[in-house]
C-alpha cells in the first residue's frame, strides 16, 4: 500500500488532465480558466519535456542542497499559542473551535 | 473460517501516538488528551503561513527501537515525504511521514502457532487534527481542534501473513505489549493511541493447487488476490476480529456467487455489526509524495543503532523465559506477571524482599496472581511482610496445634457445652483462648476450623 | 540641509551614531517620501506610519541613553510582504491573505527588530513570489523607477523600487529563481541571494522551499554585508539552516581580488544580446585590471535549468500553497490569482501518479548534474562572474499573455537556486538609459569573497550614484 501507483507509467505528454488535476489541487476552475490553462501549460510542458534530452541513468535525484542532515531537537515542551491568537485569522469559529461546513464522517459512513 | 475453499489473506496497518513530552515536529505540549480545544498549537502544527518543522529526536528514537524490537532491518540513510491530501484537520495540506525511505523495514515476529509474521516497515509521521460534527442553528457543520496535530505517530505495516482474526488480534495484543514495555506509548485504545487498520481479501484454495503443479510454490505464495478490502480505523482488539470475520464471510459469499469483491475502503459499524463501504473515500488517492524539502535527511551510524539497541529493555518473551527459570515459575504463572512490565517489576523486587524471610520467589508469584495487591499502592516490601505474617500459621506444626486445642477444650468445658447447644458464637471465646497459648501471632481463622473439627 | 533619504546606510549610521540626526527626522522624511512616490510606484502594499514612528523614538531613547546600537539602528527599511511581521497585514501580494495579521515575527524580522531598524513598510511583489515583472499582483504592478512604463523585475518588485527610488536604504527580498537579482539588476541595486541555508526561511511565507533564499537589496555593496551581518546565521526554527559560523561579512571587504580566479560560464555569453555583453565584458576589464585573472570555463547543463526549474518549483509550489484553505486564516482557494493557479496546476500535475518519474524524479536527477557543474568549475576558479538577465527592464504588459516567455527571463538566475550557491548582483551600467546588471557567483557560503569582488568593482564604477529622475 506504500507502493506509488506507477501501474501506468505515463511518458512526457503536452497535456495536462486540467480537471483531475484541479481536483487534486482543491481549486475550482472556470472554463476559461481551463481553456486558458490547457494552452499555457502545453507549452510549458512542451518546453520542459527538453529535459528528456538529458541522460541520467547512473544519476540519482538530489537529496539535498548544502551538507546539512541529522537535524533534530531535543523532546522539550515549551508554551504554545494562546486560544485567541490560535483562532484570531479564522473566519469561521465555534467555542474555541475552527468551524467549516459538515464534511464526510471519516470514521462513521453514516 | 468454516469455508476451507478459500484462504484468507490478513494484514495490519496500526499507527501508535507516541508519548513524547513534545510534538512531532514542533515544541506544543503533546499532552492534548481533554485540553481545552485549540490552546496546543503554534504556527508549526497549525499550519500557519511560514511556519517550519523541525523533528523531534526522542519519537525518532523511539520509532527506530520499535523498530529494532520488530526485528527490523534500520537502513543507514533516511528521510521524511510529504503525503499531499486535503482535508480540513490536516492544517498544511500534507502530511509529514516516510514513503520510500522508513526508519524500519523488513522486520518479523512469530506467533505463538509458530508462524512468522512479516513485517514490512515502521515508520513516522505526524497526527491531523480532530474533528467533531455538530449542528448549530440549525447547520451541520464539523468544527476543528487542532490540539491533536503534529503529535507523534509510529505507522507500523505487516505483510498480509494473517490467516484468521485469532492470529490477527494477538499481533496486535503483542503489539500493545511491547510498546507499552518500551515505555513509548501507552497504547490506549479509548484515548486513540492505538489504531487498527485492517486489510483483508480471500484467495482461492482451489488455485493455489492447481497452479503449484506448474509453478514453484514460493511464487505461488506470494501470488496475492486481486483486490484488497481495507477497513479503517478501529479502536479495538474486539472490533478488529468481529470486522474480519464479518468481512471474510461477505467476501466469500461474493466469491460463491462468482464475484470479485470491489477494492475498497470500508469502516466498521459496530451498531450494526458490519462494514460498510466509505464512498468518499473510493476516489483513487494520489498523494503526490515527494521529499519533505524543509528536513534535511538523516544517517544513522551503526554506533547509533547500538546504542538504541542497548537501550532497550527486556521484553516480555525474554522475560518470561527468564522468570520461569530463574524463579523456577510455571509458564502460566510466568505468563501472567511478565503481562505487564510494571507488575513484573513488582514482582521482582518483591522477590528480592522475601529473600530476608526466605520465602520462595515461586510462593510471591502464587500471592501476586491470587491476591492481585494493588500495586500502586502496597509496596512490594510490605505486601512481602503481610506474606510472612499469615505464613507464620502455617509453620507451627499442626499436632502442636491440635495440642494446644485439646488443651483448651479440656479446661472449658462450660464453653464447648454452650457451643453444641447451638450458642455458636463462644467459639471466638475459645479461639482467643487457644491464641493465649500460642507465642506466636497466628491466623485466627486457622485455629477456628480447627476447633470447629474437633467439635462435629 | 542634506538631503538624508539620498545617502546610503553606512554614512546614515554615522550620522545617527554622531548624533547628527535624530532617528524620528530620518523616518519622518523616509515616510514622506515613501507616501508621495508610492502613488507613483506603487512599491508599498502597507506604509506602517505609527509604528515606524514609535520604533524610532525608542531609538532615539536608546541614543540619548548612550546605548551602542549596532550599524543597523534607526535605518528605515522595506520588508517584502511575504515576511510575517507580528501585528502587521502581511499578504503575499495576494487576496488570499488580503486581510491576514501574523501572531509571529519570521526570524528574519526578529533579527532586524533586534538590531533596531524601523520598518517603513510592507513592499508589493509578484503575488506568492510567482514572478519575473512584479506584474502578478494582486495589488497592481509596481513601476520601475528609471522608466514606469517599464517592470521593475520580480517577484520582489517593491522592495526593489522603495530603496532606488530613495524610500528606504534598504529593502528584503526573498529569491527562489531571480526574485532578489533580477529586481536588482532591472532597478541598479546591489541584491543578494544569499547560500541556501545561511538564512532562515522560518516565517517567511514559502514559495519553493528547497530553493527559497532569504534575500536583500542596498544601495551599495558595503550596505549589503552590513545587513547580511544581521540576518545570516543557524536558527533553531528553521532545519536547513547550516551551523557553519558566520563572519563579519564588511571586514576585508577592501581586500581587492589581486590573484582571484575569474570564471566566464560560455553558456550564458554564447548568444547574449551584444550590449549587455559588451557592459558585461567591460567590468570583467575592470576586475582584471585590479589584478584578478580571467578564463572561460563551462556550466554544461545550463541550458536544463530553467525546465529543471519549472518542474521542481510548481511542484513544492503545488504543496506549499495546500495549507490556504480558508479554514484557518485568510479566504478560500477560488481568491487565488491565474499565476498561483497555473503553477499549483502544473505542480501538482508533476507530482501525480504515472508523472513523477517523468517530470519530478527527473529534475531532481538534473538538479543534482546542475549542482556538480558548479562544483567542479569552483574547483578551477574562485567566482564566476555572468549576467543577470538577457534583457533589459521589459515593458509592462509585454509577457504577461505569455507564461514561457516571462518564465525564460530567469534563464541566467536558476541555475544558483538549484545548486544552492550565493549570488550577488551588482549595477554594471545603462544601456538606453536603462539599468543592467551583473551576477557574481560563489561556491557554498562564500558570500564575503562575493562582497569582495563586488565591492572592488563598485569603487571603479559607482553605478549607485546614478538616480532614477522621481523628482523631490
Amino acid at each position: 500500500m506504500k507502493k506509488r501507483q506507477t501501474t501506468n507509467v505515463k511518458r512526457l505528454t503536452s497535456t495536462i488532465d486540467i480537471d483531475h488535476t484541479a481536483k487534486l489541487a482543491n481549486l475550482d476552475l472556470s472554463p476559461a480558466e481551463k481553456k486558458t490553462f490547457d494552452a499555457q501549460l502545453g507549452k510549458v510542458l512542451d518546453y520542459i519535456n527538453k529535459l528528456n534530452e538529458v541522460d541520467t541513468k547512473d544519476v540519482l535525484p538530489i537529496d539535498q542542497i548544502t551538507s546539512v542532515q541529522n537535524v533534530t531537537r531535543e523532546d522539550m515542551p515549551t508554551p504554545s499559542l494562546s486560544q485567541d491568537d490560535a483562532l484570531k485569522n479564522a473566519p469561521r469559529t465555534y467555542n474555541g473551535f475552527f468551524e467549516v461546513d459538515a464534511v464526510f464522517e471519516k470514521n462513521n459512513p453514516e | 473460517m468454516s469455508n476451507s475453499k478459500y484462504q484468507p489473506v490478513i494484514g495490519l496497518e496500526v499507527h501508535i501516538e507516541l508519548s513524547t513530552q513534545s510534538k512531532m515536529f514542533c515544541t506544543c505540549s503533546a499532552d492534548y488528551f481533554t485540553k481545552e480545544p485549540n490552546t496546543h498549537t503554534c504556527p508549526v502544527c497549525l499550519g500557519l503561513p511560514g511556519a517550519l518543522p523541525v523533528p523531534n529526536k526522542k519519537a525518532i528514537e523511539w520509532c527506530v527501537m520499535i523498530g529494532l524490537v520488530l526485528n527490523c532491518q534500520i537502513p543507514l540513510f533516511s528521510k521524511f515525504d510529504r503525503k499531499n491530501y486535503f482535508y480540513p484537520d490536516l492544517a498544511k495540506g500534507y502530511q509529514i511521514s516516510q514513503y520510500d525511505k522508513p526508519f524500519c523495514v523488513n522486520g518479523s515476529i512469530t506467533l505463538s502457532n509458530g508462524k512468522k509474521i512479516g513485517i514490512n516497515r515502521a515508520h513516522m509521521e505526524e497526527d491531523t487534527g480532530k474533528l467533531t460534527h455538530a449542528t448549530i442553528d440549525g447547520k451541520r457543520v464539523s468544527l476543528i481542534d487542532f490540539n491533536r496535530s503534529g503529535v507523534p505517530l509510529v505507522e507500523i505495516v505487516t505483510e498480509p501473513d494473517f490467516e484468521s482474526a485469532q492470529e490477527a488480534t494477538e499481533y496486535l495484543k503483542y503489539l500493545q505489549r511491547i510498546v507499552r514495555y518500551l515505555g513509548v506509548s501507552n497504547a490506549d485504545m479509548e484515548k486513540g493511541d492505538m489504531r487498527l487498520e485492517p486489510n483483508i481479501s480471500l484467495r482461492k484454495v482451489r488455485d493455489i493447487r492447481e497452479v503449484k503443479k506448474v509453478q514453484k510454490v514460493t511464487q505461488v505464495a506470494q501470488e496475492l488476490p486481486p483486490y484488497k478490502v481495507e477497513v479503517k480505523n478501529i479502536n479495538s482488539f474486539k472490533f478488529v476480529e468481529k470486522a474480519i470475520n464479518y468481512e471474510l464471510e461477505r467476501q466469500s459469499e461474493l466469491l460463491d456467487k462468482g464475484q470479485t469483491p470491489v477494492q475498497e475502503t470500508r469502516g466498521w459499524n459496530e451498531q450494526k455489526q458490519v462494514t460498510l463501504s466509505q464512498r468518499s473515500k473510493e476516489e483513487a488517492h494520489d498523494y503526490r509524495y515527494f521529499p519533505e524539502p524543509d528536513l534535511p535527511p538523516l544517517s544513522f551510524d551503526h554506533a547509533y543503532i547500538q546504542g538504541l539497541k542497548e537501550k532497550l529493555p527486556e521484553l516480555p518473551d525474554a522475560k518470561l523465559k527468564r522468570f520461569a527459570k530463574q524463579y523456577r515459575l510455571s509458564l502460566y504463572d510466568a505468563q501472567i506477571l511478565t503481562r505487564d512490565r510494571n507488575l513484573a517489576d513488582y514482582f521482582e523486587e518483591a522477590a528480592k524482599a522475601a529473600k530476608v524471610h526466605d520465602i520462595d520467589a515461586k510462593q510471591i508469584a502464587n500471592n501476586i496472581i491470587n491476591k492481585k495487591p494493588d500495586i500502586e499502592k502496597i509496596l512490594p516490601a510490605t505486601f512481602v511482610e503481610q506474606i510472612y505474617e499469615t505464613s507464620q500459621v502455617a509453620t507451627i506444626p499442626s499436632e502442636k496445634l491440635d495440642k494446644i486445642v485439646q488443651d483448651v477444650l479440656a479446661k472449658n468445658i462450660q464453653a464447648v457445652e454452650d457451643y453444641k447447644k447451638g450458642k455458636e458464637n463462644v467459639i471466638m471465646f475459645l479461639v482467643g483462648q487457644v491464641m493465649n497459648n500460642i507465642p506466636e501471632k497466628v491466623d485466627a481463622n486457622l485455629i477456628k476450623k480447627n476447633i470447629e473439627d474437633l467439635l462435629k | 540641509m542634506i538631503d538624508t533619504t539620498a545617502l546610503t546606510i553606512q554614512e546614515t549610521c554615522s550620522l545617527i551614531a554622531s548624533k547628527q540626526i535624530k532617528t524620528v527626522e530620518l523616518t519622518h522624511s523616509f515616510l514622506d517620501r515613501a507616501k508621495k512616490l508610492n502613488s507613483k510606484l506603487n512599491a508599498f502594499i502597507t506604509i506602517c506610519e505609527e509604528i515606524a514612528l514609535k520604533q524610532a523614538e525608542k531609538i532615539d531613547d536608546l541614543i540619548s541613553d548612550n546605548q551602542s546600537l549596532g550599524p543597523l539602528a534607526g535605518i528605515p527599511v522595506g520588508i517584502k510582504d511575504l515576511y510575517l511581521t507580528k501585528g502587521i497585514k502581511t499578504t503575499a501580494g495576494s487576496k488570499v491573505l488580503e486581510n491576514y495579521i501574523p501572531v509571529y515575527d519570521s526570524t528574519s524580522i526578529a533579527r532586524l527588530k533586534e538590531a533596531n531598524v524601523v520598518i517603513i513598510g510592507k513592499t508589493n511583489l509578484d503575488a506568492w513570489g510567482h514572478g519575473s515583472s512584479g506584474e502578478n499582483s494582486d495589488f497592481g504592478p509596481t513601476k520601475n523607477p528609471y522608466d514606469l512604463t517599464r517592470v521593475p523585475g520580480g517577484s520582489s518588485s517593491g522592495s526593489a523600487a522603495a530603496v532606488v527610488s530613495d524610500m528606504c536604504l534598504a529593502a528584503f527580498g526573498t529569491d527562489t529563481g531571480s526574485s532578489v537579482r533580477l529586481p536588482a539588476a532591472f532597478c541598479n541595486l546591489v541584491g543578494l541571494k544569499p547560500t541556501y541555508g545561511r538564512v532562515s526561511r522560518y516565517g517567511v511565507i514559502a514559495m519553493a522551499s528547497s530553493l527559497d533564499s532569504i534575500g536583500h537589496f542596498t544601495k551599495t555593496v558595503y550596505d549589503n554585508a552590513l545587513v547580511l551581518n544581521v540576518t545570516a546565521g543557524y536558527d533553531p526554527r528553521d532545519s536547513t539552516t547550516s551551523q557553519d559560523k558566520v563572519s563579519d561579512y564588511t571586514k576585508d571587504i577592501q581586500k581587492g581580488v589581486n590573484g582571484l580566479k575569474i570564471g566566464l560560464p560560455r553558456e550564458y555569453f554564447k548568444d547574449l544580446d551584444k550590449d549587455i555583453k559588451k557592459i558585461t565584458m567591460d567590468a570583467v576589464k575592470k576586475l582584471e585590471n585590479a589584478g584578478a585573472s580571467i578564463q572561460e570555463v563551462s556550466l554544461p547543463h545550463t541550458q536544463y535549468a530553467v525546465a529543471t526549474y519549472y518542474i521542481i518549483q510548481p511542484s513544492e509550489v503545488s504543496s506549499n500553497l495546500a495549507r490556504y484553505d480558508g479554514i484557518r486564516f485568510g479566504f478560500a482557494r477560488d481568491k487565488f490569482g491565474q499565476e498561483a493557479k497555473r503553477r499549483i496546476i502544473l505542480g501538482t500535475f508533476t507530482l501525480s501518479s504515472g508523472y513523477y518519474d517523468a517530470y519530478y524524479l527527473k529534475a531532481m536527477k538534473v538538479r543534482r548534474l546542475i549542482k556538480e557543474d558548479f562544483n567542479n568549475v569552483f574547483k578551477k576558479v574562485d567566482i564566476l562572474i555572468c549576467p543577470t538577465s538577457p534583457s533589459l527592464p521589459f515593458k509592462l504588459g509585454e509577457k504577461v499573455n505569455n507564461p514561457l516567455q516571462m518564465y525564460l527571463s530567469d534563464i541566467f538566475v536558476v541555475s544558483q537556486n538549484l545548486a544552492g550557491v550565493p549570488s550577488l548582483s551588482v549595477p554594471c551600467g545603462f544601456i538606453r538609459n536603462l539599468p543592467v546588471g551583473m551576477q557574481i557567483v560563489g561556491p557554498h557560503f562564500s558570500e564575503k569573497l562575493l562582497y569582495q569582488a563586488g565591492y572592488t568593482y563598485e569603487q571603479e564604477t559607482k553605478w549607485y550614484e546614478r538616480k532614477p529622475k522621481m523628482g523631490n
